[in-house]
């Protein structure tokens, strides 16, 4: 039985109306006359693909139709303006090349929104709203109910970004060939807090929002197909990777399983190969950088079949360079717990005692629950239990402190 | 289009670039066909405020507003866009000691004034 039209509709805007949206903005050069115009396009599509027909290429169908239907916008509206603005506006479109039937130049201005998006001259925080509503298509209530922010508050992060993309021309266009590094930066640190912000949510009381994982790993597979540089490559591996545990981090009350509890074989051994053979590939490249260590790090320990047989050595290795890259407190931390792993609990005790000394740390809660297991895995009860309720005053996050209060009763 | 690149020093660090060298930037500008205008600043203290209410003028001494980094001088560039405006921006000398803000410039909006004459 064929799929009936309505459902094929649905399943051509589900797929296609972001890259038609990007390419609109493209030949439109304005967000908000993208956005109505790809509204109009799917409208005129509704009312004539029953009668006409699917097209072959309907993205370009799409393109087209709104680029047409601005144009009769425009010249609607002109009756309230001067003539002059209005014909050099309709020139400027009509002027562009045909609607492209390729693919490829439908893909390259998803790649030129992305860009656009995560331009550094925007607020981090907005990067990630514009990124999620205008390359994903998520509704302004949909970010701010993720975010936990106030839909009118988002609404307005995302009007003030488009308006200073109009106003102070940011461009809609790839960075070349020198600014890439610098650029794809912010490109991926917006991938991957999106991620992160569905993989465990900031406060609340679920620590997974599946979606949003879903969301990144998306992006950033559009992007390495678009762009094949091994830090794209790895931060798909790296999501990859931690996508494949998702299951087993969490018990089934909601608790947060730690690693080297969770039930390795429910790990998603499809996710683990692709992550892995990713990892490879960008390590090959020779321009490891820091998303590829990270993912490195996180495919030795999707390589060992249990907690004890992780090789410990070689993650302290990987953490040794990525500091050499990324001298942070929070990559230290992590490089101390491996440490403990490796060489014992003392060794590690010393290093993150060093680091909460050194006052980044002391409001991060994660130092002072390393600093607690170490305490507990030496048999100090009395220092343990003190940095466990240290931990408890900083995390928010239900399931993390449901964690620390069975590690603190644990104690006695 | 043009953007005003507003060079912001604290007062301490008014000196750390030498003139000749912020002349020499100058001077690559107006060859990259980029430059508009450009000038360096007296320090603030040299500032005089004015403000008009009710038709009465008063002067006060010093800046409009006490900032920590003060405007030390500002360079007008023309750029294609944000980009070429921050790569031009960010090679002005004492961004490695102050800031940059960069801005693009506003066209005056003289739209009801055109309809005003037209009628006219």
């Amino acid at each position: 039985m064929p799929t009936p039209l309505s459902a094929q509709i649905e399943a051509i805007y589900r797929n296609e109306s972001r890259r038609v949206f990007a390419t609109l903005i493209r030949l439109l050069g304005d967000f908000d006359m993208a956005e109505e115009a790809l509204q109009d396009a799917f409208k005129a599509a509704i009312e004539q693909w029953p009668r006409d027909g699917i097209p072959d290429k309907p993205a370009a169908w799409l393109v087209s139709a709104g680029r047409f239907k601005a144009i009769d916008g425009i010249r609607r509206r002109a009756r309230f303006t001067a003539y002059d603005d209005v014909a050099e506006t309709i020139e400027a479109i009509a002027d562009e090349t045909p609607a492209p039937d390729e693919r490829e130049e439908l893909e390259d201005d998803r790649l030129r929104l992305i860009f656009t998006c995560c331009h550094p001259s925007l607020a981090p925080d907005t990067q990630i709203a514009l990124t999620l509503r205008e390359v994903c298509g998520l509704s302004t209530e949909e970010i701010a109910k993720a975010f936990l922010t106030p839909a009118p508050t988002l609404a307005q992060r995302i009007v003030r970004a488009k308006a200073k993309i109009r106003d102070a021309r940011i461009p809609y266009q790839v960075p070349g060939r020198d600014e890439l590094p610098a650029r794809l930066e912010s490109v991926l640190r917006v991938i991957y807090l999106v991620f992160n912000e569905g993989y465990s949510a900031s406060s609340g009381a679920t620590l997974t929002r599946h979606d949003l994982s879903q969301e990144a790993i998306r992006l950033a597979r559009l992007l390495q197909e678009l762009l094949p540089e091994p830090e794209i490559t790895s931060l798909l591996a790296l999501m990859l990777l931690h996508e494949s545990r998702r299951v087993a981090r969490t018990s089934e009350s909601g608790d947060l399983v730690p690693l080297d509890e969770q039930d390795r074989t429910v790990w998603n051994a499809e996710l683990i190969a692709e992550g892995v053979a990713l990892v490879q590939r960008a390590l090959s490249s020779g321009r490891a950088g820091t998303y590829s260590l990270q993912a490195a790090i996180s495919a030795v320990h999707a390589e060992a079949r249990r907690a004890d047989v992780t090789d410990w050595g070689q993650i302290v290795g990987l953490y040794d360079a990525l500091l050499q890259l990324e001298p942070t407190p929070v990559i230290a931390l992590n490089r101390a717990v491996a440490v403990a792993m490796h060489q014992g609990p003392q060794a590690g005790l010393a290093l993150v005692e060093d680091l909460i000394a050194d006052g980044h740390l002391q409001n991060y809660y994660l130092a002072h629950a390393a600093q607690a297991d170490f305490h507990r895995r030496l048999g100090h009860v009395t220092e343990a239990r003190a940095a466990y309720v240290r931990a408890l005053a900083l995390t928010q996050q239900e399931p993390e402190r449901r964690f620390l209060n069975r590690r603190l009763a644990a104690l006695a | 289009m043009n953007y005003l690149c507003l060079v912001y020093l604290a007062p301490d660090q008014l000196h750390s670039c030498p003139d000749k060298v912020c002349f020499a930037y100058a001077e690559e500008l107006r060859g990259s066909g980029h430059f508009v205008a450009a000038q360096a600043l007296q320090p603030v203290d040299s500032a005089t405020t004015i403000r008009i209410r009710n038709g009465q003028t008063s002067l006060t001494d010093g800046p409009f507003a006490e900032t920590k980094e003060q405007l030390a001088g500002f360079y007008l560039i023309d750029a294609k866009d944000l980009n070429e405006a921050i790569h031009w921006a960010s090679r002005i000398p004492p961004a490695r000691y102050g800031s940059i803000e960069v801005r693009p410039v506003r066209e005056l909006d003289l739209s009801s004034l055109a309809s005003v004459s037209n009628a006219g």
